[in-house]
């Protein structure tokens, strides 16, 4: 499969559909909706199909093939126009674009699978590589650093992209982590079955965050927002952790 | 170690580990050194995607052709006069080897590093038939006096602080006093292991690689022990996993330069071995006999496997390991299997099948940093996913043994119950509205959440979803 970092970029369309994910859905709709609003702001139509669900990575990272593969093709009928398909975190979108042509090989809607993968984009590459989006920073000033996620970096390929936005911020100051790659254990159900290890992962990941000495932490993948945010809250960490879209729109809106 | 870790769990072997501060600050420390080196050596990315593709494909093509290439291997050994065996089990492995030192009379044996021959636990049968084996890698040497498993498969004793090895050394070296001083450390290793060489009846190494285009054995090392292990005494065994296989000569430069530079940040070793023949007329060193045992143990069974068959490109060079965050965490003995890390989580399940190897392939975030560097690009993380899978729910590969042992009723109906939810619109809507308005009241002790709050906050559920926030701000829906 061909990173997300090398795809070719697709011209700037009329219409974007918007993938929001189930844990932005439950548990972040702020930043899922301020995802949308900067893609409004820029011109496009934005279409969140009400019968979206799931991406259905949980089932495929157990092993459920089957259970993912039903719940993604309640995706396949949600989104049957073939527009660009924007989604708020590196992970959701690595499972649609990267895994979906394996779980369906061999299936009789493999075509439509393969067809559904190519649609899919992380919502901080499209904001830059194909809208060049010019962000006027309106806020304090401000040092943050960033998270990156594991499947941004290394399945999406999306590893600058969320930092060039905070770059474009003339408010902003960006330290970087020298860990900021290395997985937070989140891990999806590997957080619940090995809680010490993970737990043990994610206090070393605040250690790091804060060690940059940065007032904020952002990062472009819920699952890693939940992990890293609910460490801080524990440990009464000052470091406050946010998703690049709401805190994009936020330094944005005034 | 093995009788009392065979019953516990990962996550309880992870538990001790975890509480063990000083253990974690000196495997974190270790693994952060050797990622900066290979890191450096690694420093043109474009020039390292090169090298990889060719150690990728050169992996591939032997795959490909692995009978046919294992054939070829055995007719120029022996017309090397290097004498071939073959073993499907450990079992048979050990006892050729076994009978080769029996037919020589053989009482001591000098060992190079070799990781088959822990597959193998060959030590403990020899010693039950009255042959010892000396390890002579200065970090094999340690464990074995410790009378411990490698926690690596490259740096067997890189769970061991300097003050453990003085006093390893000191209660079991006639003489040594107390010293973390490493030079005096190394030093007293090799006084004792200079007179174990010129003693020993026989030597037994491993294989790097095997050149089947010529019957050459690659051997790497940095301690000259592995030269002399093959060189010295007048008997030479090596043993390998019929996996170890080059096509050509012409491929060993790039799997080299591969291997030693994931594995120690090294752009090449020491020593570098070639082994063609056992000792040739007029000439003045080399042991009189050289064998070569090939042990299958469960291998060709994966190699049916298109998918699984991937793991077999694995040149043991253990960057997965020093890039791996589980493996940063708890060590390589928290697996309890003689290789841990990623390439452990897959290669125990597969030869030692699900049974056994356990909670092994969920110790995994599926992060993907093993992926990312590992010298022969094999999918550590889908044949992860592809073992889950197995058991729980086998597939029609006989592969793997044990393939659905973990199937549970619960766990199954969980997932029916999901799938239920997440593939019917109306009904995630519905289980998002009472989510929304219970969820938050679900008691922080039952099972999940309380995992979860053990070092964090528990997650909050929103008042309105997105689906309900796209809706009042007038997004569209088609």
């Amino acid at each position: 499969m061909t990173p997300a970092s090398a795809y070719p970029v697709p011209p700037k369309p009329d219409t974007v559909y918007y993938f929001g994910t189930c844990l932005v859905d439950l548990f972040y709709p702020d930043a899922g909706l301020a995802g949308m609003d900067l893609l409004r702001r820029e011109g496009l139509k934005v279409v969140f199909p009400q019968n979206q669900t799931c991406c259905g990575q949980p089932a495929r990272n157990t092993g459920m093939y089957e259970e993912a593969r039903a719940v993604a093709r309640t995706q396949f009928k949600a989104f049957p126009n073939p527009w660009p398909i924007i989604v708020p975190s590196g992970s959701c979108a690595g499972m649609m674009r990267m895994h979906y042509p394996d779980l369906f090989a061999g299936e009789p809607d493999q075509a439509e699978a393969e067809a559904f993968a190519s649609r899919v984009y992380e919502l901080t590459w499209f904001l830059v590589h194909v809208l060049d989006i010019q962000l006027k920073d309106k806020g304090e000033p401000l040092t943050v650093t960033w998270h990156g996620s594991c499947h941004s970096v290394r399945e999406m390929g999306v590893t600058d992209e969320p930092k060039e936005l905070l770059r474009r911020l003339s408010n902003v100051t960006l330290v970087e982590n020298p860990r900021e790659k290395e997985c937070c254990g989140f891990g999806g159900t590997f957080a619940v079955r090995m809680p010490e290890v993970s737990g043990a992962m994610v206090t070393d990941k605040v250690v790091s965050i804060e060690g940059t000495g940065a007032a904020q932490m952002v990062t472009g993948d819920c699952g890693c927002l939940m992990n890293i945010s609910g460490a801080m809250g524990k440990s009464g960490s000052p470091v406050k952790a946010r998703h690049i879209a709401e805190f994009l729109k936020e330094r944005t809106h005034g | 170690m093995a009788d009392t870790a065979a019953a516990s769990t990962f996550v309880e072997r992870a538990h001790k580990v975890l509480g063990n501060t000083k253990l974690r600050g000196n495997f974190r420390r270790a693994m952060d050194g050797l990622m900066a080196k290979r890191a450096a050596q690694f420093a043109d990315i474009a020039a390292w995607k090169s090298l990889r593709a060719r150690g990728a494909a050169a992996k591939r093509r032997v795959l490909a052709r692995l009978p046919e290439l294992l054939e070829q291997l055995e007719a120029n050994c022996t017309a090397n006069g290097i004498t071939v065996h073959w073993a499907e089990t450990t079992h048979e492995a050990n006892s050729i080897v076994l009978k080769i030192l029996q037919d020589h009379d053989a009482r001591t044996i000098v060992k190079g590093k070799s990781m088959v021959s822990e597959e193998m636990h060959l030590n403990a049968f020899l010693q039950k038939h009255g042959i010892e084996a000396i390890e002579s890698d200065l970090g094999e040497y340690i464990i074995q006096l410790a009378g411990e498993a490698p926690s690596h498969i490259v740096m067997p004793c890189i769970h061991k602080n300097k003050g453990e090895i003085a006093e390893l050394f000191t209660r079991h070296i006639d003489g040594q006093p107390y010293t973390e001083d490493v030079a005096e450390l190394t030093d007293a290793a090799r006084r004792v292991l200079r007179s174990r060489f010129a003693a020993a009846d026989a030597g037994l190494s491993g294989v790097n690689f095997a050149v089947a285009e010529t019957g050459t054995l690659v051997l790497v090392e940095n301690e000259g022990n592995g030269r002399l292990s093959t060189t010295l005494p007048p008997l030479h065994i090596a043993v390998m996993g019929i996996e170890k296989l080059a096509e050509k000569l012409e491929d060993i430069p790039p799997l080299l330069s591969l291997l030693t530079r994931s594995a120690t940040g090294q752009g090449i070793t020491t020593y570098v071995n070639m082994i063609t023949s056992p000792r040739k007329a007029g000439e003045k060193d080399g042991p009189q006999e050289v064998h070569l045992v090939l042990l299958d143990n469960g291998r060709s069974r994966v190699y049916a496997d298109d998918q699984l068959r991937d793991t077999l490109r694995c040149i043991r060079c253990g960057a997965c390991m020093n890039h791996c965050p589980v493996y940063a965490r708890v060590g390589g003995h928290t697996y309890n299997a003689v290789y841990p890390g990623p390439i452990g989580k897959i290669l125990t399940p597969q030869l030692d099948g699900i049974a056994v190897a356990g909670d092994l392939p969920h110790a995994c975030t599926l992060c993907n940093a093993c992926v990312e560097i590992c010298p022969v690009n094999i999918p550590i993380a889908d044949i992860m996913v592809r073992l889950r899978r197995e058991a729980v729910h086998p597939s029609d590969s006989p592969a793997v043994m044990g393939a659905g042992c973990k199937h549970t009723a619960t766990e199954a109906a969980v997932w029916a119950g999901w799938k239920k939810m997440y593939a019917s619109p109306a009904l995630y809507r519905m289980g998002a509205r009472m989510m929304q308005r219970f969820g938050n009241m679900m008691p922080g002790g039952m099972p999940l959440l309380k995992e979860w709050t053990s070092v964090r906050t528990r997650p909050v559920f929103a008042k309105k979803t997105l689906h309900e926030l796209a809706k009042e701000q007038g997004y569209s829906d088609v």
